[in-house]
C-alpha cells in the first residue's frame, strides 16, 4: 500500500510538468527531477511523452542522452512490476533470453532479468523526429566539434521553427569555424524558402561562397526556368544575385577540382616514380634494362602478403615490416640476377634485356606455382584506410597522401645515398666514366653488384606500395614495367630528378587528360607523346653527361 | 665471301647470293620436298591410313612457317642492321588484321546475327552501320593493298621520326616495345571498330573457297611455304648486295658509316619497312590458317618471344631464324600440350642459357664446331 | 724498305640530284681553293656545360699542305675536327671548305662527300666485312639505296681498290675480315678507306697510337706521300713522328692557336715552352 501510495505522489508529481509545461520543481535537485520525469514516461500518452522528451533535453545532463538514445533505439523499458525504468542491453534476439539491465540514474548496471518482464516504452514517428531532434540539440552543446558538427546536419534534416531558434542560438555561441559555417549554410538555405524576398535575398548572397552541394542544386533550381519559362523565384533580383553566386561558386569548385587532379596526378606520378627509379639507377649506372623490374616489384607485394599473413593480429604494423623486408627480398634477388646473369653480359645491353627477360618470366611463373595464378588478398591497415576530405569538393585517400609523401622521402634518402656515401660517390664515379673509376681502384664489379641490389630493393618496396593500390598477383610486375620504361626514357638517367620530375610530369599528364578521354585513351596519348618527345631529345630530360656517355 | 678467294666482280643476282649461302640453300631444298611431300601425304592417303598427315598437321606447319617469315624480318633488321625492335609483332598483327577485316566481311549473313553488312560484334554492340574504315574491305585486292600499306605507313611514319633523330640502342627498343603496347591498349577497346578484346573469329570463307575444306587448307599452307622461300631469297638478295654491306657497315660502326657519306637514315628506313612488310605478309597468311586473330597479338611479349627465336637460332644468318623459329615454337606446341607449367620455365631459361652460352645461336654453335674441325687457316676469313 | 707509291686521283663522280640534305648535291667541281686556302676556321667557340672547348680558334690551311696540329690533352684538336666535319657545332665562328663550301650548313654525309674524310683515334672499321668489302663501301660516288642495290663492282674499281689496297700496303690481307687485322694494319685500312673517298683534305687524328716503330716509319711515308695531291692535317702526340713528317706546325692550348710555324720555330717559341713540351 505505502508503495502504491508513493508511486501515486510520484506520479502525481511527475505529472505536473508534463500538463503545465513548466518546471516546477527548481527546487528539486537535478537527480530528483530526472527520476520523476523518468517515472512519467511509462503511462505518459504520445504528446505527453513528447513534452517529457523535451524536459529531459533541456536539462542537459549527461545521463539523459543515454535515456534518450535508449528510447529512440527501443532498448528503454519499465519494468512491468513497479514501472521503474530500465535500459535493457539484450543478448540474444530482441524480447528473448535474458537481458542485462543499466539503471539510467546511475548508469550502472541492474542485474540481470527476463525480457519477458518489460514493457518498452512505445514510440510513434513523430516522437523518434522529436528524439533526434532533442538528441541532436543534446549534441549541439558536446564539447567535441565532431559530435557538434553531426548534430547540426541531423538538425538541418528536418527544420522546423524551433530547431532554427536553437540553431541561431547555437550559431552565436559556437566557436569552431565548421560548424559555425555549416549551421550559416543550413540557416540560409531554410531562409531561401522565406516568404520575405529580402530575406532570399540576403540568403543567396550568404551562401555565394559555400562549396555544399546541397547549397548548388537549390542555386541551380532558383535560376533555372521550368519547360514553360516560369521560374521559382519570383523575384528578379533574387534570381541575379543567385546567378552571380553561382558563378563564385563554380569559380570555387573549377579551382578545387583542378587541385583535386593535381593531387591524383601527383599520387599516381608517386608510383610511376616508385616503380621506375630503381630502373634508372641501374640503367643509369649499367647501362642495362632489367626486364624483371615489374617482376621484382611483384616479389615486394608478395612479400607484404607474407608478412601479413604471419602477423595477422598486426595488420598496422604489416606495412612497416613490409617495407625493409621486402627490400632485401627483392635486393638480394637482384644481386643474385646480377651476379648470376648481367655480369656476364657486360657491355652487351641489348643481351642483357633478353636474358633478364627470361628470368621474368621464370620468376611469374614460379609465383605462380609457390602461390597461385589468382590475385593473393593484402589488407589496407586501419591508419591507411579512408579520406582525407579537404572540403566538400576535395578530398584525397589516405594511402596515396602516404604514397606521395613516401615517395618523396625515399627519393630524398636514395640522393642522401648517392651523394653522401662512399656507395653513392663509387657508384656515380663508375656511371660517368668506369674505366677511370676501376683505374682509381674503386672496385666496379662489387659496385655494378649493389647498384643492382640496390635498384631491385627499390623496385621491391615499390611493390609494396603497389600493394596497398592494386590487385596483387603474378602479372603485377607486367603492368607497370612498360610505364617505368617511359619514365626512364621521358626523365632521362644522368640524374634522380629526371626520373622524380618526369615520373610525376607524365602522372599529372595522364590524369588531366582522363577526363577527356578516358583512361585508356589518355595513356595512349601519353605513349605517342613520348615517342615523339624522344625525337627532340632521344636521351631524356636529363641526358647523362661526358663524353664516355657518347658511347 | 667463302667462293675460293675471287672477290665477285659481277656479285649481285640470285645465283650469286645463293652461291655463297650453303645454309640458304640446305633450307630452300628442305622447304621445296616440304612443299611437295606434305600434300601428297595429306591429300592422297585416306585419314584412316598410317601415312596419313592431318590437316591438323598441315595448318600447324603452315603457322610455323609464317612465325619462319617473322623471324626473318627481325633478322633482317636486327641481326644485319642492329636495330632491335621488340615491337615487330604489331606490324604481324596489323597485317593479320587487314586479312580478317576481309575475312569478317565475307561472313555476311552467315554470322550469329544475320547481319549481312555488320559483323557480329558490332551488331553485339548496337552499332547501326559500318565505319568508314571498314568498307573497302569486301574486295580482296583492297584487303591485299591495306596488309601492304598498314604495317608499312607505320614502319615509314615511326621508323623516319626515330632514325631522323638518331634515336638508338635501348632507347629505341624501349619506344617500339611502346608502340606495340600502345596498339594493344587501343585494339582492345570495344568502341574502336576492330572486334575489342574478343577479335575476329569464326571466319567461313576466302575468295569463295571454305576456309575449313582440305584444299583450301592446303592451298594456304603452299602460299605461305611459297612466302616464306620468296622472303628468304629476295632478304638473301639483298644482304648480298652492296646495299646489304652497308647496312652491314652501319650495324657494326654507324658513325663510320656517316662519315664515309651514307646517309644511314635513309638505309636503316628502308630496312625497316622492308622489314614490316614481310611481317604484315606474315601476319596475313597466319591468320586465315588460325582462323582468329585479337588483341593479344600486339602484346609486348609476343614481340619479345619473336627475338628469341631469331636469337636461339642464330642472328644474322636469316636460316638461323628459320631454325629458331620452328625450334621454339615446336616446343612450345609440346610443352603446352604435355608439360604445361613447365613450358614458361623452359622459355625463361632458353631466353637465359642462349644469352649467354650461345651468342651465335644453334646454327653459330654448328658453324664453330665445324670450323674447329676444319684447317686452323680458315679462321680468320670472313664467314659464309 | 717498300715505298708507297703516290697514286693519281680519278675523276669525281658527277652529282645526282639536288634534294636538300643529299649528300651528292655539293658542287661537282669540288671547292674553290683558287685563293690556296682550302680550309678556313674563323674564330670558333663552342662550349660544352660551360667549358670552353674551342676559343675564338682561327685557322687557315693551305691547299696540298701537310699540317701538324699538336697541343696537349683538352686543347680541343678533337673538337675542332669534329666542327669540321659537322659532328659538332660551334656556338659562334665560321667554317669554310674553300671559297663557296660553308661547312656549318651540311650534315656529315654531306660533308663527307664534299670531300673531307676523317680517320678516328679509334680505327673504327666494319669488323664483320672483309678488308675489300670495307674499301668497296668507302668508294667515292653516289651512295643512295637504290644505286647499291643494284650495284655491280666495274673493273675500273676494282682497279681502284687493288691501287689503294697497295697504296697502304693491306693487298695480301684482302679477303681477311677487317676485325681479324692489327691494330696499326687498321688504322692503315681506314686512311685506305679516306683514299677510297677521293677526298681533298684528309683529317688523320692520332695515326700512329699504339704502332710498332716499323709501322709508325711507313704511316709516314704514307702521309708525305699523299701530301700535294690531297690537303692533309695531323693531330698527333708523338713527337718524333711530328718531326719526320711534319712542314707546318701549329699548336693549339684551352680552345686556340697558340704558336705557328716550322717545327723549330715552334719548340723554340717561349709560350709553347711554358704550356707544353711535348718530347
Amino acid at each position: 500500500m505505502t508503495i502504491l501510495a508513493l508511486a501515486c505522489s510520484w506520479f502525481a508529481g511527475s505529472a505536473q510538468p508534463a500538463t503545465t509545461g513548466q518546471s516546477t520543481d527548481a527546487s528539486g535537485t537535478v537527480d530528483e527531477r530526472f527520476a520523476a520525469l523518468l517515472a512519467g514516461l511509462p503511462d505518459a500518452d504520445f504528446s505527453e511523452k513528447r513534452a517529457l522528451i523535451q524536459r529531459l533535453a533541456e536539462m542537459h545532463d549527461p545521463r539523459v542522452r543515454a535515456v534518450l538514445q535508449g528510447m529512440l533505439d527501443g532498448s528503454l523499458a519499465a519494468r512491468t512490476a513497479d514501472k521503474r525504468v530500465f535500459i535493457l542491453t539484450g543478448e540474444g534476439a530482441p524480447d528473448e533470453g535474458p537481458v542485462r539491465l543499466t539503471d539510467p540514474l546511475t548508469g550502472a548496471a541492474a542485474g540481470s532479468a527476463a525480457a519477458t518482464d518489460f514493457d518498452k516504452i512505445g514510440l510513434n514517428n513523430q516522437l523518434r523526429k522529436s528524439l533526434r531532434v532533442a538528441l541532436a540539440q543534446f549534441d549541439l552543446s558536446d564539447p567535441d566539434a565532431g559530435v557538434r558538427l553531426a548534430a547540426v546536419n541531423e538538425m538541418l534534416r528536418a527544420l522546423d521553427a524551433d530547431s532554427i531558434a536553437v540553431l541561431r542560438e547555437r550559431f552565436k555561441r559556437e566557436a569552431n569555424a565548421a560548424v559555425k559555417r555549416k549551421i550559416e549554410v543550413g540557416l540560409a538555405l531554410a531562409d531561401l524558402d522565406s516568404a520575405d524576398a529580402q530575406v532570399r535575398l540576403a540568403a543567396v548572397t550568404a551562401v555565394a561562397s559555400s562549396l555544399n552541394p546541397d547549397v548548388f542544386n537549390r542555386l541551380t533550381l532558383l535560376v533555372q526556368p521550368a519547360a514553360d519559362g516560369s521560374h521559382t523565384e519570383p523575384d528578379s533580383r533574387v534570381r541575379a544575385a543567385a546567378q552571380a553566386s553561382l558563378k563564385s561558386i563554380e569559380r570555387s569548385r573549377s579551382f578545387y577540382s583542378a587541385i583535386q587532379t593535381l593531387l591524383y596526378g601527383l599520387s599516381q606520378g608517386s608510383v610511376l616514380v616508385l616503380a621506375a627509379v630503381g630502373l634508372a639507377i641501374t640503367f643509369g649506372v649499367m647501362g642495362v634494362i632489367n626486364m624483371a623490374h615489374g617482376e621484382l616489384m611483384m616479389l615486394g607485394a608478395y612479400t607484404t602478403y607474407v608478412v601479413q599473413l604471419l602477423m595477422p593480429q598486426h595488420i598496422g604494423a604489416s606495412i612497416i615490416v613490409a617495407i625493409p623486408a621486402a627490400f632485401l627480398v627483392a635486393g638480394l634477388a637482384g644481386v643474385a640476377i646480377e651476379r648470376g646473369i648481367v655480369r656476364h653480359l657486360y657491355g652487351r645491353p641489348l643481351e642483357t634485356l633478353l636474358a633478364t627477360f627470361g628470368v621474368s618470366l621464370i620468376l611469374q611463373q614460379a609465383v605462380r606455382d609457390i602461390f597461385s595464378a589468382n590475385n593473393r588478398p593484402v589488407e589496407t591497415p586501419a591508419w591507411l584506410a579512408g579520406s582525407l576530405q579537404i572540403n566538400e569538393v576535395l578530398a584525397i585517400t589516405y594511402n596515396r597522401l602516404y604514397i606521395i609523401g613516401f615517395t618523396l622521402a625515399l627519393f630524398l634518402v636514395l640522393l642522401a645515398v648517392l651523394k653522401r656515401t662512399r656507395l653513392g660517390l663509387e657508384v656515380r664515379a663508375v656511371s660517368q666514366n668506369r674505366a677511370m673509376a676501376k683505374a682509381m681502384g674503386v672496385r666496379t664489379e662489387w659496385v655494378d653488384a649493389m647498384t643492382f641490389g640496390l635498384g631491385s630493393g627499390i623496385a621491391g618496396v615499390a611493390g609494396v606500395a603497389l600493394s596497398q593500390l592494386t590487385n596483387v598477383g603474378p602479372n603485377l610486375g607486367q603492368s607497370y614495367i612498360v610505364d617505368s620504361f617511359m619514365v626512364v626514357v621521358f626523365g632521362g638517367v644522368g640524374n634522380l630528378w629526371g626520373t622524380e620530375l618526369g615520373g610525376n610530369a607524365l602522372g599529372i599528364v595522364n590524369k588531366v587528360l582522363e577526363p577527356y578521354a578516358g583512361a585508356v585513351l589518355a595513356k595512349i596519348f601519353v605513349l605517342v607523346f613520348l615517342i615523339l618527345f624522344i625525337q627532340r631529345r632521344p636521351r631524356g630530360l636529363f641526358p647523362q653527361k661526358g663524353r664516355a656517355a657518347d658511347g | 665471301m667463302a667462293n675460293g678467294g675471287v672477290p665477285p666482280m659481277l656479285d649481285g643476282g640470285f645465283a650469286a647470293a645463293l652461291r655463297d649461302d650453303r645454309g640458304g640453300r640446305i633450307f630452300l631444298g628442305v622447304l621445296l620436298a616440304v612443299a611437295v611431300l606434305v600434300p601428297l601425304v595429306n591429300l592422297l592417303p585416306p585419314e584412316s591410313s598410317a601415312f596419313h598427315l592431318s590437316s591438323y598437321t598441315v595448318t600447324l606447319l603452315g603457322k610455323y612457317m609464317t612465325y619462319a617469315m617473322l623471324a626473318i624480318a627481325v633478322d633482317l633488321i636486327w641481326g644485319y642492321c642492329g636495330i632491335l625492335s621488340l615491337g615487330h609483332g604489331a606490324f604481324f598483327a596489323l597485317g593479320g588484321y587487314a586479312i580478317g577485316m576481309y575475312l569478317m566481311r565475307q561472313i555476311g549473313t552467315r554470322g550469329v546475327y544475320g547481319d549481312p553488312n555488320l559483323p557480329d560484334f558490332m551488331v553485339f554492340l548496337n552499332w547501326q552501320e559500318l565505319p568508314w574504315f571498314w568498307h573497302g574491305f569486301s574486295s580482296f585486292p583492297y584487303a591485299l593493298l591495306m596488309i601492304l600499306l598498314a604495317p608499312g605507313v607505320l614502319a615509314l611514319a615511326f621508323g623516319y621520326l626515330a632514325f631522323r633523330s638518331r634515336v638508338s640502342g635501348v632507347y629505341l627498343s624501349i619506344i617500339t616495345q611502346a608502340l606495340t603496347y600502345a596498339l594493344m591498349l587501343a585494339f582492345f577497346r570495344n568502341d574502336m571498330g576492330f572486334g575489342g578484346n574478343n577479335g575476329f573469329t569464326d571466319f567461313k570463307e576466302i575468295l569463295g573457297f571454305d576456309l575449313q575444306s582440305t584444299t583450301t587448307r592446303m592451298a594456304l599452307f603452299l602460299l605461305t611455304a611459297a612466302a616464306l622461300g620468296g622472303s628468304y631469297v629476295l632478304c638473301r638478295v639483298i644482304i648480298a648486295s652492296r646495299a646489304g654491306r652497308v647496312i652491314q657497315a652501319v650495324r657494326d660502326a654507324e658513325n663510320r658509316a656517316r662519315f664515309i657519306g651514307y646517309r644511314v637514315e635513309s638505309y636503316k628506313l628502308w630496312v625497316f619497312v622492308l622489314s614490316a612488310l614481310i611481317a604484315g605478309i606474315a601476319g596475313s597468311l597466319y591468320v586465315p590458317q588460325v582462323g582468329i586473330i585479337n588483341p593479344s597479338e600486339f602484346s609486348p611479349a609476343n614481340s619479345i618471344e619473336i627475338v628469341i627465336w631469331v636469337a636461339i637460332g642464330g642472328r644474322g644468318t636469316l636460316y638461323g631464324a628459320v631454325v629458331g623459329a620452328f625450334i621454339v615454337n615446336y616446343a612450345k606446341t609440346y610443352f603446352t600440350a604435355a608439360l604445361p607449367s613447365v613450358w614458361l620455365y623452359a622459355l625463361g631459361a632458353l631466353f637465359v642459357l642462349v644469352t649467354l652460352f650461345l651468342p651465335r645461336g644453334v646454327v653459330g654453335a654448328i658453324t664453330t664446331m665445324r670450323r674447329a674441325r676444319a684447317k686452323p687457316l680458315a679462321a680468320g676469313k670472313v664467314r659464309p | 724498305m717498300i715505298r708507297f707509291s703516290g697514286r693519281s686521283r680519278s675523276e669525281r663522280a658527277p652529282s645526282a640530284g639536288m634534294r636538300a640534305g643529299d649528300p651528292n648535291r655539293v658542287s661537282a667541281t669540288g671547292p674553290d681553293a683558287t685563293h690556296g686556302y682550302i680550309l678556313y676556321l674563323e674564330d670558333i667557340t663552342v662550349s660544352f656545360d660551360g667549358f670552353r672547348a674551342l676559343n675564338a680558334l682561327t685557322l687557315y690551311v693551305d691547299a696540298g699542305e701537310l699540317r701538324c696540329i699538336i697541343g696537349p690533352n683538352g686543347a680541343g684538336k678533337t673538337t675542332m675536327m669534329d666542327v669540321i666535319t659537322g659532328k659538332t657545332r660551334p656556338d659562334q665562328g665560321s667554317a669554310w671548305f674553300g671559297q663557296q663550301i660553308d661547312l656549318l650548313t651540311l650534315t656529315e654525309p654531306e660533308i663527307a662527300q664534299a670531300g673531307i674524310g676523317r680517320k678516328f683515334q679509334k680505327p673504327t672499321v666494319f669488323e664483320n666485312l672483309s678488308v675489300f668489302e670495307n674499301l668497296e663501301l668507302a668508294m667515292a660516288g653516289p651512295k643512295t639505296v637504290w644505286k647499291w642495290l643494284a650495284a655491280r663492282i666495274t673493273p675500273a674499281q676494282h682497279q681502284q681498290i687493288d691501287a689503294v689496297l697497295e697504296t697502304v700496303g693491306l693487298t695480301e690481307r684482302r679477303l681477311d675480315s677487317a676485325g681479324a687485322l692489327s691494330h696499326g694494319q687498321k688504322q692503315w685500312l681506314e686512311i685506305g678507306m679516306l683514299l677510297m673517298q677521293n677526298p681533298e683534305v684528309l683529317l688523320v687524328d692520332e695515326p700512329v697510337a699504339g704502332m710498332t716503330p716499323q709501322e709508325v716509319e711507313r704511316t709516314a711515308e704514307l702521309l708525305l706521300s699523299l701530301a700535294g695531291k690531297h690537303t692533309v692535317i695531323v693531330v698527333e702526340h708523338d713527337m718524333v713522328f711530328v718531326r719526320s713528317i711534319a712542314r707546318k706546325v701549329t699548336v693549339l692550348h684551352e680552345g686556340s692557336v697558340l704558336a705557328e710555324g716550322s717545327i723549330e720555330e715552334v719548340q723554340a717559341n717561349p709560350k709553347v715552352i711554358e704550356v707544353y713540351l711535348g718530347e
